[in-house]
């Protein structure tokens, strides 16, 4: 009860008020716009927060992330472009529905849906949280180098058939990571004698290059385009009443969004589809989804909205990000010393607190600000490509140049920009990369302070939870292996699908 | 038009775009390369336990690079060849035109100072990109000026001073380092 006066005492702030504003509106709006999404947009704000306090800076940050996915779900639907990746399944049921006339039924009811997901899952969050004080502190350096070993095999598997391509990507994020002057020997590592190479490559340059300055070269050196979107008439307020009729299909997608949000490296999609098929398989009438389904739009926003909060509950209890977003956020705390894992629950627990309360705001602020000017964004989302592709050039310069005011990590990250490019021209993941950066560094620092009490390989695993995270590791292997010789028994003609293609924008 | 998915595998999959052979080449190569080095970039010490190597993780994460990049590389191999290879390799370098523009504007900024640059730059580029409208145009600087003033007036994020605001008279001077 104290932590939670004192949490009301953190957020009772003008800042912090004032980011949790321009965080989900801000949101909102990027992630209407095809071609810019949550990632893009914490990338480009990182840096700006690190002079900002942590209370303040997560918060704008969290906004962004919570949010993104409402604006995202409006192109969806109305035009049949989801505003960011997550929203792609969206598609399928929203844009038929516009097709039939219906477009502000699927508006409201992507609003509700998203709305009891975001809340679904931070109330799932704050439940959990007695649960999460009590197991993080059981977490040692060992069991935190199995978790982020796990998280590294989990992110490489969850990229079928380009097992290899992620994998040699995530084996790249953790050579870059080791990169320069390491702190213990004091020997340099991979820096070819370059002096500018002793420090390292900052994560945050190769964020920004990854994220933001490949997505600028995408669309400037594509066509140049500016989607078109009908504007809306009356007001969206029915989705609620529909969306209590189909509680179901919510709970469940959103209790999927919260179940792969909490595990590494799987998140959002594999919530999707898990609820998708459910949702299908116990509706009433399974011959209308893919045709303009309610139940199926249900199912595909609930998932995704209810994602961003159980993907805080490895980065606060254990400090090990599960995707890219968590991953950049894990700079934000590193910034300023606050270092997430067992303490943070165990010291400052109305910090954690206070943001799961600016994360409830957030909901309730997003919904309120799209029940009222959702045609306004039906307007934004026409900006051409190219001129948003000058946008993201200009912000990214801000976000690398004032790092440390460094003409290098300029060069570094527009390098890593036309890799990007290239990365995602060729369908490929850019996640791994990140991931296997910041998992990597934590795995080399967790191994050698677990490795010090030590004796035989199997005192590694003495520990119950360790235990548990070995057993895990070896068991998710085992099945891939399993699936593997399944599906080349019953192999099928493939199908292409454009799905990952929203990453292009 | 997206496919209907209906397995999981389906939706993870993400299938092979033209370039791949080209990219998984380059990438095998880069890797080799840089594991050769592993000699002369890292130290082993000979009094330190492995799991304190300076060298134990980049030999983890090289190994496991090439051996990926290899795996990767054969797949891309046998796979059927997909039309477009060069084609797709061009856009790639098309790209390099955009990475001179920005290390242009980068260079520029210490000069000119944020405010003229940014300007300079978005008009610049927007023409560049085939926008010739003055409302393009228009947009373009009230663009540059807001992320200038958002930014550098508002956050105070560290960018410095352009050389030229030296020339400025003492009262001018100060107000644009300070702001723009």
């Amino acid at each position: 009860m104290e932590d939670l006066v004192s949490a009301f005492g953190l957020l009772a702030r003008i800042d912090v008020l004032v980011a949790l504003l321009i965080g989900s509106i801000g949101g909102v709006i990027i992630g209407a716009i095809p071609g810019v999404g949550a990632a893009v947009a914490i990338a480009i704000l990182l840096p700006a927060t690190f002079s900002l306090e942590p209370l303040v800076g997560l918060t704008m940050l969290l906004g962004i992330y919570g949010s993104s996915m409402y604006g995202g779900s409006i192109p969806a639907i109305l035009i049949n472009t989801p505003g960011t990746a997550v929203n792609a399944l969206t598609t399928y049921d929203g844009y038929p529905m516009t097709k039939a006339g219906e477009a502000r039924r699927a508006i409201s009811l992507a609003y509700s849906a998203s709305f009891f997901g975001g809340v679904f899952g931070i109330l799932c969050l704050i439940l959990l949280s007695p649960v999460l004080a009590w197991i993080a502190p059981q977490f040692g350096s060992r069991e935190i180098f199995l978790a982020a070993l796990l998280g590294i095999i989990l992110v490489v598997l969850a990229h079928r058939g380009q097992i290899f391509a992620a994998g040699m990507l995530a084996c790249f994020g953790i050579f870059l990571n080791t990169i320069g002057l390491e702190p213990i020997k004091y020997t340099q590592r991979f820096t070819f004698g370059q002096s500018w190479l002793s420090s390292g490559i900052d994560l945050i340059v190769v964020v920004l290059g990854l994220f933001a300055l490949s997505q600028a070269f995408v669309l400037m050196v594509g066509k140049d385009d500016s989607p078109k979107a009908q504007p809306l008439k009356g007001a969206l307020f029915s989705g609620m009443k529909e969306l209590f009729g189909h509680k179901r299909v919510a709970t469940v997608a959103s209790s999927f969004g919260v179940l792969m949000g909490m595990i590494p490296g799987v998140g959002e999609f594999t919530a999707q589809f898990m609820s998708y098929t459910y949702a299908q398989k116990t509706s009433k009438k399974p011959e209308l989804f893919g045709k303009g389904s309610p139940e199926g739009l249900i199912a595909s926003e609930s998932a995704n909205n209810a994602v961003p909060a159980a993907a805080m509950i490895p980065l606060l209890a254990l400090g090990i990000p599960g995707e890219a977003l968590t991953a950049m956020m894990l700079s934000v705390f590193y910034v300023h010393n606050v270092i997430p894992g067992p303490q943070l629950f165990q010291n400052d627990m109305d910090f954690v607190l206070a943001l799961y309360i600016a994360m409830l705001v957030l909901n309730v602020l997003v919904l309120i600000f799209l029940l009222f000017s959702t045609n306004l964004l039906t307007k934004i989302i026409q900006i051409p490509t190219r001129f948003l592709g000058i946008v993201i050039m200009i912000l990214s310069f801000v976000g690398v140049y004032s790092l440390r005011n460094s003409i290098v990590d300029c060069a570094i990250a527009a390098g890593f920009g036309v890799f990007g490019l290239v990365l995602k021209r060729l369908n490929l993941p850019v996640v791994p990369i990140i991931l296997g950066m910041v998992l990597g560094g934590i795995m080399e620092t967790k191994l050698r302070s677990s490795m010090a009490r030590v004796k035989t390989p199997l005192d590694f695993i003495d520990r119950p939870i360790a235990a548990i995270l070995f057993a895990i590791i070896v068991l998710v292997i085992i099945l891939h292996i399993r699936t593997l010789v399944i599906e080349h028994r019953n192999r099928q003609p493939e199908t292409d699908h454009d799905l990952h293609d929203t990453q292009m924008r | 038009m997206l496919v209907r998915i209906k397995t999981l595998k389906q939706l993870f999959q993400r299938h092979r775009r033209p370039g791949n052979l080209f990219f998984a080449t380059i990438f095998l190569i880069l890797s080799l390369f840089l594991l050769s080095q592993i000699g002369n970039q890292t130290v082993w010490k000979s009094s330190t336990r492995f799991y304190a190597q300076p060298a134990l993780w980049p030999i983890i994460s090289l190994v496991g690079m090439t051996l990926f990049a290899l795996l990767n590389w054969i797949s891309a191999w046998v796979s059927p060849k997909i039309a477009g290879r060069w084609l797709e390799v061009q856009f790639w370098l098309r790209s390099f035109e955009y990475v001179l523009w920005f290390m242009a504007y980068v260079y520029l900024v210490p000069l000119l100072g944020y405010l003229p640059s940014t300007v300079l730059f978005a008009v610049v580029l927007a023409l560049r990109v085939g926008y010739r409208t003055p409302k393009m145009i228009g947009f373009s600087v009230l663009m540059a000026v807001s992320v200038v003033v958002v930014f550098k007036s508002f956050l105070q994020v560290r960018v410095p001073g352009g050389q030229i605001y030296e020339w400025l008279p003492d009262v001018m001077r100060s107000f644009m380092l300070t702001y723009f």
